[in-house]
């Protein structure tokens, strides 16, 4: 697939390359920094793109941390396949070595090359489940004496096994499965507090401490999810106009490997040999019209311009959320004029920070009981008010809202049960269950 | 120091620097130095230095039981083993050796490196231990020798194929384990690519194999769920209950957390789709990809994400009505990269209908209310094709166009709305109440206008409706006053525009303008073209009747359809067959920028043979490809965006150069319609030849029908031209 794969620093300068196949020279990516150099001053802007095809060579790459991680390849190549393994790349490492910089490069590369060796063999992707890997790819190796087996670095099993995401003889003195259902919520809200864009990112997370080979067998509740046939009334009816469709509302589902797809897609079961740990079991997306006609979080923000070189941020917040619920750790981020100085805040609850360097402030409610509504006064000085229509109209960026509301699914979603079954081990275990809602990485508020 | 002992010490090498150092770390009698030298020899490797020198030092550390140290000097060895050919050979032993370890991790880790280390003498060792190891129990290292197959055959493919490798490849493609399988076809895969041979054929895609490979799809990591997937695409079948069975076993892989798996299978659908005879199915099937289609949209990587949208663009073109619902999935995000921004643009608006369209159009102007410039171009843009797709929206986006002209102001949207706003005219000619509509806000800003594309809309307009600007003379003769200093596309459109009005407006009103115009293009202007298009125009006026006059210089122009780029059909088609590669991000067949291998060794054998015969058929395929490339695209690597475009107008100044050698006469039309009438009427002339095959003569002459009866760049000289005739 790839020929040749580098990390680069964000000058393009190579950090470390590994050659997959031998058919493009090796100083062919010292071009790279030039071809990106021309990328970035063409004359139009937005030409950027994570390719480049230079004299029959494709450079793809994607961009991490001040990092670039390219993959050189002459043929017409899946290159959706290569960016999503440069991104497993990524991820590894990161894993590894707990974040990847230009540092933590030079300081592992032993490990890398290693990683590298083992993740991908003549431009072929081989395998890039970081909690295998971790069982081989050691960083404190075992002393090979020869023909003492035990002491043995052995491929695990679990690499090239149908089930190769899970090692045999785990154990627990205690099995417990401990399940998140986290839904975060983006939301584009307009200034006068109209939802434009609304949707549901939704995870199952499964933290398995299990013994053995477990097989679990996740049930959720049907309503408004899935339409099996003895579903309730509600959810039939809302879907009988599109019953052939199989009823299913929440919109791309995603299942982590371990999910025995072709069982889904005939019997709407979802069963699982989990991988021991931590992992998301499935990620589904809800175009949210239906549940969230309102803002959870609803924000209204004036600004006003004041003659003498000030403005004046009248903010107010409201938790649209039922009485019972709170949203906890609530940040209201309002961008201010770049140049703006001496801040004075009047909150009627929490605090309010200014942070310069990103040119905004940061209103931070701990907790917010539903229903409730509070205000800010904020003032900040300018050094020349030259046109309050100009200092209004650059200030485009919107606010950003977050939040998290516990014991609450926005989207009404529950898990009805999660049997577990080992059938060698036969054990009792526990599952646990618990659900959140929060604002996801795009959840603003247009100011104009 | 005698002599001898000097040429002694320079040959032992410095005793000083990092070099030596090194060097006697490697050779030192304690374990961990020698191991803490190779990790700094690998170090400096690593950061570009040549350490080749001390490969015989490094070399002497290969038999070991640590196996960091042995992957470090295998590694050392793949980076210089093409600088010490000779003394590979003595690794050969511990690498045989390792191939027969009891541990499975050391057998595939030396099979793997045997493979790496491309030297012609290797190939002779390895053999023995690749027969070994593509039969060992262990899966790990039979999927390792299973790749090491493609590598030998990249070393030397007649050994491979003469020992019978292929053959044992091609067995393994029925091993009991799925790793194994997914491994086998990759490496064939491989293999096919780097064949030369047309006799050999490497893998062979039964009906069997189909069904092996889709019994064990959902076994396979997912790497090899997309080898398997890519291989499910290139089968060719046209039995209905196959491919009902594929493409029921590839929905489920749909749900896949990995996008490439997705992409993949929408590709393998979309390819087996056209068997299914029943329309209501195929709906049905093509249904279920939409919201996987959505989700390459939500990936959290933003390349990813640009990929996506890349071939979703290709898919809505085959198949519009797929993603009607999903409009919102595609609104801009604030943190987006601004690449990604642009290309959301592309997709919606071609997702606009009459349902969301008023949902699009608030949108499209928070958009253009933003900061990057590029955006606030495109949306711009996007604003009028929407009014121009959808013919209850015009009014609409001309007000909105005006508003923002009132709100934000400024160079850049000014200029760009002028454009648009020209170009919705150019859809619905005549039309009095948005010729009303539009004119106003044209002529307020005229001193604003800049760019040379808003300049020549402005101008054209003036051509066209003449009564309904106010001052008309003064505006044409303040264009008039600079006439020199325009580049020489507005000075045509100028004396067009003049001749057009004289035309029009009744009396002698504006005679003193026209006879100023003609004398300083065909006096004082130095450009070929504008000079002889005013003795045409000149000579037209002097001679030939009245009627005749208006019948060239006034003829209607057909409105245009839409500024919405499309693909030609026959690009649509390899497109789609190449979903999710390289090509789908380009929008251009591989063809056009890759090279294939196969093409490379034609030329090769071309040069040194001297051949007759491959010359012939160098020349052959040449002239195939040329075909091609004009037939195809005019592949120009800087406007990708544009492409389309490209396309467009350089099948369109081809086939006007065709022309122009055909009738003799100065090149007027070709650079004319390129420059002054933008993409629009580039667009126009594409929907004009999208039909007939523009590659013989046959075609060309059809054109030239065409032409004739409907030719409609902007400013009116090409049909002028061709009605001379």
């Amino acid at each position: 697939m790839a020929s040749q794969i580098h990390f680069l620093d964000i000058k393009g300068k190579p950090l470390l390359s590994r050659d997959y196949k031998g058919d493009i020279p090796s100083n062919t990516i010292d071009k790279f920094p030039l071809l990106l150099l021309e990328l970035e001053n063409s004359h139009e802007d937005g030409d950027y793109k994570p390719f480049i095809n230079s004299q029959g060579i494709n450079y793809i790459y994607i961009n991490h941390n001040n990092l670039y991680l390219c993959a050189l390849s002459r043929k017409n190549e899946n290159i959706m396949a290569i960016i999503i393994f440069l991104s497993k790349l990524i991820e590894v490492l990161t894993q590894y070595f707990k974040s990847l910089e230009e540092e933590s490069i030079r300081d592992n590369f032993v490990v890398i090359y290693e990683l590298l060796d083992e993740m991908m063999d003549f431009g072929v992707p081989q395998t890039t489940d970081t909690k295998i890997l971790k069982e081989y790819i050691t960083q404190d190796y075992y002393k090979l004496v020869k023909k003492s087996a035990d002491h043995l670095v052995q491929p695990p099993q679990a690499v090239t096994n149908a089930v190769s995401w899970r090692k045999d003889g785990i154990h627990y003195k205690k099995n417990e499965a401990f399940l998140d259902v986290v839904e975060s919520i983006n939301m584009l809200i307009n200034a006068s507090g109209q939802v434009l864009n609304s949707e549901i990112l939704g995870e199952v997370k499964v933290k398995s401490h299990l013994s053995g080979m477990p097989d679990l067998r996740l049930g959720l509740n049907d309503k408004g999810i899935f339409t099996s046939p003895n579903a309730d009334e509600e959810a039939g009816s809302s879907s009988a106009g599109q019953t052939n469709n199989k009823g299913i509302e929440m919109e791309d589902i995603k299942f982590h490997q371990c999910v025995r797809l072709s069982k889904f897609e005939n019997e709407r079961i979802i069963t699982f040999i989990p991988p021991d740990g931590e992992f998301t079991v499935m990620s589904y997306r809800l175009s949210a019209a239906q549940f969230l006609m309102k803002p959870l979080i609803l924000v209204q923000c004036k600004t006003k311009v004041h003659k003498h070189s000030r403005i004046e941020i009248l903010c107010s917040v409201k938790a649209q959320i039922k009485k019972k619920s709170t949203a906890n750790n609530v940040e209201v981020i309002i961008p201010i004029p770049e140049d703006a100085d001496t801040p004075k805040f009047t909150p009627e609850y929490g605090t309010v920070k200014w942070i310069p360097e990103k040119s905004h402030i940061v209103w931070k409610l701990k907790t917010f009981p539903g229903g409730k509504q509070f205000h800010m006064r904020a003032e900040l000085g300018l050094p020349a008010v030259t046109d309050p229509e100009e200092i209004l109209s650059s200030n485009k960026k919107p606010i950003k809202v977050n939040f998290s509301i516990p014991y609450f699914t926005t989207s009404g979603i529950q898990v009805r049960y999660l049997r577990i079954n080992e059938p060698k081990l036969q054990y009792q275990s526990y599952p646990w269950v618990r659900y959140i809602t929060q604002s996801g990485d795009d959840y603003t508020v247009r100011t104009k | 120091m005698s002599l001898e002992k000097r040429i002694r010490n320079f040959l032992k090498g410095p005793k000083k620097g990092e070099t030596f150092e090194l060097k006697s770390g490697l050779v030192s009698q304690y374990k961990g130095e020698r191991k803490d030298a190779i990790q700094r020899v690998i170090q400096a490797m690593t950061v570009g230095k040549d350490v080749s020198a001390l490969f015989p030092d490094v070399l002497k550390n290969i038999a070991t039981y640590d196996l960091e140290q042995k992957k470090l000097v295998y590694l050392y060895l793949m980076n210089y083993a093409k600088t010490h050919p000779e003394l590979c050979i003595l690794a050969v032993n511990t690498f045989v050796q390792d191939t027969e370890d009891p541990n499975p991790l050391i057998r595939a880790l030396a099979i793997r490196t045997m493979g790496c280390i491309r030297v012609s003498k290797m190939v002779d060792y390895m053999e023995i231990p690749l027969l070994r190891t593509l039969k060992d129990d262990n899966p790990y290292v039979r999927k390792t020798a299973a790749i090491c197959v493609a590598k030998l055959f990249d070393l030397n493919p007649e050994m491979c194929v003469e020992f019978g490798f292929l053959d044992l490849l091609k067995a393994l493609l029925k091993d009991p384990n799925p790793m194994v399988i997914a491994n086998s076809l990759n490496a064939l895969y491989e293999i096919k690519d780097m064949n030369k041979d047309p006799n050999l054929d490497v893998l062979p895609i039964t009906q069997d194999l189909i069904k092996n490979l889709l019994t064990c799809l959902n076994e396979c990591t997912e790497w090899g769920r997309i080898s398997i997937l890519t291989t499910l695409t290139d089968y060719h079948t046209s039995n209905v209950e196959e491919v009902n069975h594929i493409i029921e076993r590839v929905i489920p892989q749909l749900q896949h957390v990995n996008p490439s798996v997705v992409l993949s299978s929408i590709k393998t659908i979309i390819h087996h789709l056209d068997v299914i005879p029943s329309q209501a199915q195929r709906s049905t099937i093509l249904k279920k990809l939409s919201s996987p289609l959505v989700s390459l949209v939500s990936s959290s990587i933003p390349e990813a994400q640009y990929v996506g949208l890349k071939n979703i663009r290709i898919i809505l073109e085959k198949y519009p009505q797929i993603l009607s619902k999903e409009l919102r999935v595609f609104f801009i995000r604030y943190s987006d990269p601004l690449y990604l921004k642009l290309e959301k643009l592309e997709i919606m608006i071609r997702l606009c209908n009459e349902h969301n369209s008023s949902l699009l159009l608030s949108e499209l102007k928070e958009y253009a209310m933003e900061f990057e410039p590029a955006l606030v171009l495109k949306s711009i843009r996007s604003i009028g094709s929407v009014g121009i797709n959808l013919i209850s929206c015009v009014v609409k986006s001309i007000n909105l166009l005006g508003d923002l002209i009132d709100q934000r102001g400024g160079d850049l949207i000014i200029n760009e709305a002028v454009i648009v706003l020209t170009n919705i005219l150019r859809r619905y000619p005549g039309k009095n109440d948005l010729i009303t509509l539009v004119i106003p806000i044209i002529s307020n800003h005229i001193q604003e206008l800049e760019k040379s594309e808003a300049l020549s809309g402005y101008i054209w307009l003036l051509g066209e409706y003449p009564k309904y600007f106010s001052g008309l003379k003064e505006k044409l003769s303040s264009l008039l006053e600079g006439f020199l200093e325009y580049e020489s596309s507005l000075q045509l459109n100028i004396l067009t525009t003049i001749v057009k009005v004289n035309l029009k407006v009744p009396g002698q009103a504006y005679s003193g303008l026209l006879q100023k115009v003609l004398e300083l293009t065909t006096k004082e202007c130095e450009n070929a073209d504008v000079r002889d298009k005013a003795y045409l125009y000149w000579r037209l006026l002097s001679s030939s009747s009245d009627d005749s006059q208006q019948k060239v210089i006034l003829s209607k122009l057909p409105p245009i359809k839409s500024t919405v780029s499309s693909f030609n059909p026959n690009v649509l088609e390899i497109l789609i067959q190449e979903l999710s590669t390289m090509s789908s991000v380009f929008h251009k067949p591989a063809f056009t920028f890759i090279e294939s291998p196969k093409a490379t060794e034609k030329k090769r054998a071309g040069s040194s043979a001297r051949n007759i015969e491959d010359l012939k058929n160098l020349a052959k395929q040449e002239i195939i490809n040329n075909v091609k490339n004009e037939n195809l695209l005019d592949f120009d690597d800087d406007d990708d965006d544009n492409d389309q475009n490209g396309e467009s107008q350089g099948g369109s100044s081809n086939l006007l150069d065709e022309l122009n050698d055909l009738f003799n006469t100065p090149t007027v039309p070709g650079g004319q319609s390129s420059q002054g009438s933008g993409s629009s009427s580039a667009n126009d002339i594409l929907s004009l030849f999208n039909a007939p095959n523009p590659t013989s003569v046959n075609g060309v002459s059809q054109g030239v029908g065409s032409m004739n009866l409907n030719s409609q760049p902007k400013n009116n000289t090409n049909s002028d031209i061709l009605d001379l005739f």
